[in-house]
């Protein structure tokens, strides 16, 4: 095969210099960062190469035309770290242009909190001693001078948040939090120009301070988790073969695919883009589209997925739009209707926003008519309303939940499971049925041979020996039924049949039943079949998808948590239900994408919160529709996109994982909740009877902050501390599947 | 006190001068990589010395 066109990837960094990022696997400490980087610095031509632990990746420079960008890659696999060339998506660029954003405002927050804590200080201690009016007038000014444009910079998050929330005729965290910082704000530039004992721009600006160190904390979570997700999906991406006109092929990215292009995809291959068969006929598995196990009949003319495994021969395939399949259009159409009920749904921070800010507000408005009708000053109202906003100002509401959501989040990342939002943490936590997906989800999306023990083992070996030289599936997993042995000499492959050689001196045959001269049976639509022979001798290989290694155990451990579990495929009845039967949880079968919908419909109308576990592409409108969905890394693009979180490797272990860690989260997100609301009924009778000074509001905010943050921490689950090198990273082979 | 009147605007000036320090270093791309920076501090060899090199302990 020809190394791979990577063209696609190479972008101008200026100057004939070009640039192309990489995902690399395997790096894991000091040693093995110089280690690439020295080996890409050791071909001619590169320029620079440096790697970015944080996010797995390397870039790499040269001049244009000195060098093949495919080189990179070899060089890489050879001194064993596998790389594949990544495009960062427009969410990716979009979320790295926040993330500097926000450092930004939290620097000039923290510049100004500093710097008005020490005039604040000197004044708060000069108040029971021997200030000066013009030294506290003076040092009012310059507080005023530093937290007017810093809360103009360093506020816009918050602001254009509230602005956009109240514009919908919405209410969110940020609309009490920008009413507070802006009304103490304005107060205390009167309070200055009066020449008043008291200012609250510290407290302003110290506010603002905390809720962007939590908003930072919150998106470089966010970005990390997103990053690797991108390059396990780059890592296990596709190649396929670009025939050009003049016959010759060159391998190129299955995302540098346009539409138009001919690709010629052979026995064993998966099939890099939607598309319709040109020439050739096959057996095509669309397991995972579909989920049915049974491979589908292909000729010339009919449309083919990009996903899908080819069983038979060689296919030529024109890409084109993933138009006309019946399937997709349907999938497409369910999965706009279920994204638009999710964007309706509303998360529990700002549930509680909704409660929170009318009685907050509320309560300023009542204390200030109070204070007017016992007869004070207008001025006096004013102040006693601007305490009462600042002692509630959500501070420790506003990171009650995003704190446990980031420390959540990272005990999930160390276990292998990335999340797509943020909120599906609470959501986790919330549900009581699990719906799974056969196909790839309870079952490995490799082929294994269910009946081995059935035939005599010197026959299953010849059989397996004979499967090694062909790359078809149903011959790789015979294959894998005697690992060690080598391959026959002169075994010749008749594509769409089978193998014959000769062994021992009788003709030895695998593949379909007319080839080997056997009679089929029935296998009842739940298996795939190989049938040998050697002389006399036959075996039929009945080859099917097993159950995950932990399958059952992960089952059986949600079901004692009460859980309920249940099973929805595509596939046939007589494939289900044997998994059903292994797993003693009830299934149905046969069901396409509306009536997965529609299942799950009428399970959330009886009262439950349903989370699904799917990978195919017909359960991408279910996953969508569900209160909470996870999908393993081996899923389907698309399906992966609608998930809430994507999880590792082979094993369904990190399901469980993910409910217990959302669980713990919603329980301290709740005490967090209880703590602010005991907090408030504490200080704000103390604002509301006119005795809170800027000191007193300034150690109330940092005490009910700090104290959410810590409780936050508790998110990390104890029983797990592994360590720091090990890391999320999958092996090969679960790049792989 | 009249001290005062220099002495603030100075302190102020050198949070200034930090905090355009910090916007200089995120415009530079230096908090890309966190996690990777704490590790390069640990690579002995980065720097090729005159002598071959360097001793390792």
């Amino acid at each position: 095969m020809s190394a791979v066109d990577l063209s696609h990837y190479v972008k101008s960094a200026g100057d004939g210099v070009c640039h192309i990022d990489l995902a690399v696997e395997g790096i894991r400490c000091a040693g093995c960062m110089s280690a690439v980087e020295k080996r890409l610095k050791r071909i001619p031509g590169v320029t620079e190469a440096r790697v970015n632990f944080t996010l797995r990746r390397v870039g790499v420079e040269w001049q244009a035309g000195a060098l093949e960008p495919a080189s990179l890659v070899e060089a890489l696999d050879g001194i064993g770290y596998p790389a594949r060339p990544f495009a960062p998506g427009a969410s990716e660029a979009e979320s790295d242009a926040e993330m500097k954003r926000l450092l930004r405002c939290l620097a000039i927050a923290g510049f100004a909190a500093m710097n008005i804590m020490l005039l604040s200080v000197a004044v708060w201690a000069g108040n029971v001693t021997d200030i000066t009016p013009e030294t506290r007038d003076f040092f009012h000014w310059l507080s005023a001078l530093i937290a007017l444009p810093a809360a103009s910079f360093a506020g816009q998050p918050f602001f254009s948040s509230a602005w956009k929330a109240l514009r919908s005729r919405r209410t969110n965290m940020d609309v009490p939090i920008s009413v507070g910082v802006l009304l103490a704000l304005g107060v205390s530039l009167y309070e200055t120009a009066i020449s008043a004992e008291h200012a609250y721009f510290d407290s302003a600006i110290t506010l603002l301070f905390f809720l962007l160190a939590g908003r930072v904390l919150d998106q470089a979570m966010r970005r990390k988790t997103r990053a690797l997700a991108g390059n396990l999906a780059a890592l296990k991406g596709e190649t396929a073969e670009r025939l050009a006109a003049d016959g010759a092929t060159t391998t190129v990215p299955g995302a540098a695919l346009v539409i138009g292009d001919t690709i010629l995809v052979r026995p064993g291959d998966r099939i890099a883009a939607d598309g319709v068969v040109l020439s050739g006929a096959s057996d095509i598995d669309e397991s995972l589209v579909t989920g049915e196990t049974m491979p589908r009949r292909v000729a010339t003319g009919e449309a083919v997925y990009a996903g899908t495994l080819n069983h038979g021969s060689t296919l030529t395939v024109r890409v084109s739009a993933p138009a006309g399949g019946s399937l997709v259009d349907e999938v497409q159409a369910l999965l706009d209707k279920a994204t638009e009920a999710r964007s309706r749904r509303v998360d529990l921070a700002d549930r509680a926003a909704r409660y929170y800010a009318p009685v907050v507000h509320l309560t300023a408005l009542f204390a200030a008519i109070g204070w007017v009708v016992v007869g004070a000053g207008l001025h006096q109202a004013v102040l006693v309303a601007t305490a009462v906003l600042i002692i509630t100002c959500p501070c420790a509401l506003a990171l009650a939940i995003p704190a446990v959501q980031v420390v959540s989040a990272g005990a999930l990342f160390r276990r292998g499971i990335f999340l797509n939002s943020g909120n599906a943490i609470e959501r986790l936590a919330e549900v009581d049925t699990i719906v799974f997906d056969k196909t790839g989800t309870l079952t490995t999306p490799e082929f294994r041979v269910a009946n081995a023990a059935a035939w005599p083992r010197d026959l299953v070996d010849l059989a397996a020996r004979l499967a090694r030289s062909s790359r078809h599936p149903l011959a790789a997993a015979l294959a894998a039924e005697a690992p060690d042995s080598p391959r026959f000499e002169g075994v010749t492959e008749e594509p769409g049949q089978g193998l014959r050689t000769t062994i021992d001196g009788i003709e030895a045959r695998l593949g379909s039943a007319a080839y080997c001269g056997i009679e089929a049976g029935d296998a009842g639509g739940a298996v795939s079949r190989l049938w040998f022979r050697h002389g006399g001798r036959t075996a039929v290989f009945d080859i099917r998808q097993a159950l995950k290694a932990d399958a059952r155990e992960v089952v059986a451990e949600l079901k004692t948590r009460g859980y309920d579990c249940r099973i929805l495929s595509g596939d046939v009845e007589a494939a289900v239900a044997p998994i059903a039967e292994a797993l003693g949880i009830p299934y149905a079968a046969h069901m396409k994408p509306a009536d997965k919908i529609a299942a799950l419909k009428a399970l959330a109308a009886d009262g439950h919160r349903v989370a699904m576990v799917g990978d195919g592409l017909n359960d991408a409108p279910a996953l969508a529709e569900a209160h909470v969905s996870l999908s393993p890394i081996s899923a389907i693009d698309l399906t992966r996109a609608q998930a809430d979180s994507v999880f590792l490797g082979e094993r369904l272990r990190p399901v469980v994982d993910a409910f217990d860690v959302g669980r713990r989260a919603r329980r301290l997100m709740s005490q967090n909740l209880v703590f602010t609301v005991v907090y408030n009924a504490a200080a704000v009778p103390l604002a509301v009877f006119g005795v809170v000074t800027p000191l007193i509001a300034a150690v109330a905010m940092s005490v009910s902050s700090v104290t959410v943050t810590v409780n936050a921490v508790r998110a990390r689950p104890r029983a797990f501390r592994t360590p720091s090198t090990a890391r999320p990273t999958p092996s090969p082979a679960e790049v792989a599947a | 006190m009249t001290v005062l009147v220099y002495l603030i605007p100075l302190a102020l000036f050198l949070g200034l001068v930090g905090l355009f320090g910090f916007l200089w270093s995120l415009r530079n791309h230096q908090y890309d990589d966190l996690d990777g920076a704490a590790l390069r501090i640990l690579d002995d060899n980065d720097v090729e010395s005159r002598s071959g090199p360097r001793k390792t302990h």
